[in-house]
């Protein structure tokens, strides 16, 4: 288990700096720093306050001592400024990032429940008109973009009947009764389209341990057959369930740019487009890093949590 | 013995394109089964006939101009517009109204098709390449190899998509190339894993052994012996990746960065209209939706199909 834990460790640390030199030479390569100068300047500015620029922002420095810098800060907790209001990158992520969290956080917690739930549903009444309709508006939820589901929503639910507000987020702290209605249709968007996954998933691997032994026996013993559904069928899809929802989870904390996009909520994959049309590099470059890490640290919570979801499992 | 006989064998392994619905003399090999368990599944018939009538109108577009006499990039400011400058409704003129520009939304809509079938095939392309090619490599040559693709694959994983090709985007500039191949890249490290998982457990195999034992190299023994045994698995993945790759094509677009304005577009389309559904122009919302929707569900339903027919036991991936 230390082993384990100790290697892929290290090799979450090795992916993190790939990803922070790949993520670097992307974004900083290239044409990089003089379209950043020319952006920051304006259309006004003159070749002598693009050179004054670069230098200013240490775009002119080679790329390894810029990468050192940065490395060098990010080490120490300090993911440098923002180009525009001199912002620490660390302090605009701490702003964004409540407004992500309950937007992730909230709607895992539906695609969860409601993935789940269909799907054990779909599996105890397999081949039923219920199972069918399940599975259909699971592929139907799965077919249909982030953006068309989002507006959908808005149109019906903000536009032509209205209990719900069109855009924007409100601080749980400012109000939280507005904080819940304005992320409703955000929720219900995010979590639609990504529970399919999970109905699938659970219908699958219930089925698929349906015939097994194990179960037989646990039924001619004479146990119940919600405590057979429960404990033992349930059980199969535990592990692959918990491994897509680490990934959805992880991936969808870096920002989930278009639900955000399209219901005007301020939180990291806004912020992180703010930061593209403005070429905002210190930003970017936080923010993905942001997001890389929560992937890889949700990749290992995983790999443990499967120790203890399966006892075969030994690491 | 049965079989029906007009159609050659082509050895296994020819392109995905055509390979569940294809040939094979000797009575019931796997393709056939899954050709014949294809035919009897209505779902499959439909909704294949829904992605021909798609790929067919892509194709006759421009007679739809030729009758209409309505180019795609054409404006028509007065016909086109109301009073106010906005769009006007569906009508005999414009059978499914005009955009904010004036400009005919169902003939946008039909050359929209062109670019969103392109995208989701030529990504599925190059996600397929790099996905064999890694995952056959890691899979059978193993050690270092493997533990490379490995990290290369942790990588691509933990970065955010979306960030990454907007930034490139705004840097080189949108254009289908750029998305056909930041779609590509991105979304075969599944591909990667599932190949590699097959190549591992076929690997063991006596044909393989028997491959070596006549001196066969690696690259032989990957692509001509091993390949064709995952190719079943190769063409289930793809055909679920082309909706995906166009949802992404019209996600990209959406925000801005797909390909550039003024070729019609369906993501570019409905982020135009998000800033009008809400004064009563639903159609303009609502066509361009619905053509997209339609086309990925099309192709997810046939995808899913094509999965149950060549691979009934494992439904569990997505």
């Amino acid at each position: 288990m230390t082993r384990f834990l100790l290697r892929r460790t290290a090799q979450a640390v090795l992916v993190l700096f790939i990803d922070s030199v790949v993520v670097f030479l992307l974004f900083f390569a290239g044409g990089g720093a003089q379209q950043v100068a020319q952006r920051f300047g304006g259309k006004a500015a003159d070749a002598a306050r693009i050179a004054q620029i670069k230098h200013d922002l240490h775009l002119d420095d080679p790329l390894q001592v810029q990468y050192g810098h940065w490395a060098w800060n990010a080490l120490h907790g300090n993911l440098g400024y923002d180009y525009y209001a001199s912002q620490p990158v660390i302090s605009l992520i701490h702003q964004a990032a409540p407004a992500t969290l309950s937007l992730v956080l909230g709607a895992a917690v539906i695609w969860l429940v409601y993935g789940v739930a269909t799907g054990i549903l779909s599996a105890v009444r397999n081949r039923s008109l219920l199972d069918r309709g399940f599975t259909a508006s699971a592929l139907f939820f799965y077919s249909m973009p982030t953006f068309v589901l989002g507006f959908s929503l808005i149109w019906l639910l903000a536009y032509k009947i209205r209990p719900f507000p069109f855009q924007g987020y409100i601080a749980i702290s400012q109000n939280p009764w507005q904080w819940f209605l304005h992320l409703v249709l955000p929720w219900l968007t995010l979590a639609l389209v990504t529970a399919a996954t999970y109905t699938r998933l659970t219908r699958g691997s219930m089925l698929d341990v349906m015939g097994e032994d194990y179960i037989r026996t646990a039924r001619s013993k004479g146990m119940s057959e919600r405590r057979v559904i429960f404990r033992h069928q349930l059980r199969a899809s535990l592990t692959p369930i918990t491994t897509q929802a680490g990934l959805d989870i992880g991936t969808a904390l870096g920002g989930v740019i278009i639900t955000e996009t399209v219901f005007g909520i301020t939180g990291l994959g806004w912020t992180a487009v703010k930061a593209i049309v403005n070429q905002d590099l210190p930003v970017i470059m936080g923010i993905t890093m942001i997001a890389a890490t929560f992937v890889v640290l949700a990749n290992l919570l995983v790999d443990v949590l499967y120790t203890v979801l399966d006892p075969r499992v030994r690491l | 013995m049965s079989a029906v006989p007009e159609l050659i064998v082509e050895g296994p392994g020819t392109g995905p394109a055509d390979v569940p619905a294809a040939k094979k003399i000797e009575g019931r090999n796997p393709w056939r089964l899954a050709y014949e368990r294809l035919r009897t599944d209505k779902a499959a018939k439909i909704s294949f006939g829904v992605i021909v009538l798609i790929i067919v109108l892509a194709f006759v577009a421009p007679l739809f101009t030729k009758i209409t006499h309505h180019g795609p990039n054409e404006v028509f400011s007065n016909i086109g517009q109301n009073a106010n400058g906005g769009p006007v409704p569906p009508s005999g003129l414009f059978w499914l109204g005009t955009d904010a520009s004036g400009r005919d939304l169902f003939i946008r809509i039909l050359y929209g098709i062109r670019i969103s079938l392109l995208v989701g095939v030529l990504s599925t392309g190059v996600s397929v390449a790099l996905g064999v090619v890694f995952g056959l490599a890691a899979g059978f040559l193993g050690g270092v190899v493997d533990a490379v693709i490995a990290r290369m694959i942790d990588v691509l994983l933990s970065l955010p998509f979306l960030v990454v090709a907007l930034t490139l985007a705004y840097r080189y500039g949108g254009s289908l190339w750029l998305v056909v191949f930041v779609l590509g890249f991105f979304s075969f490290t599944a591909l990667a894993r599932i190949v590699r998982g097959q190549v591992i457990s076929l690997r063991q195999k006596e044909y393989v052994e028997a491959a070596r034992a006549m001196g066969a190299r690696s690259w032989r023994i990957m692509f001509i012996d091993l390949l064709p045994n995952v190719m079943a698995q190769v063409i289930v993945y793809a055909s679920l990746l082309i909706p995906l790759a166009i949802v992404g094509e019209s996600s990209l677009s959406f925000l801005g960065v797909g390909i550039p304005p003024p070729t019609a577009d369906w993501g570019d389309m409905i982020s135009d209209a998000s800033g009008y559904y809400q004064f009563g122009y639903w159609w303009y919302l609502f066509f361009p939706s619905l053509a997209l929707l339609g086309t990925t569900l099309a192709f997810n339903i046939f995808g899913d199909s094509v999965r149950d027919a060549l691979d009934p036991r494992g439904s569990t991936y997505v």
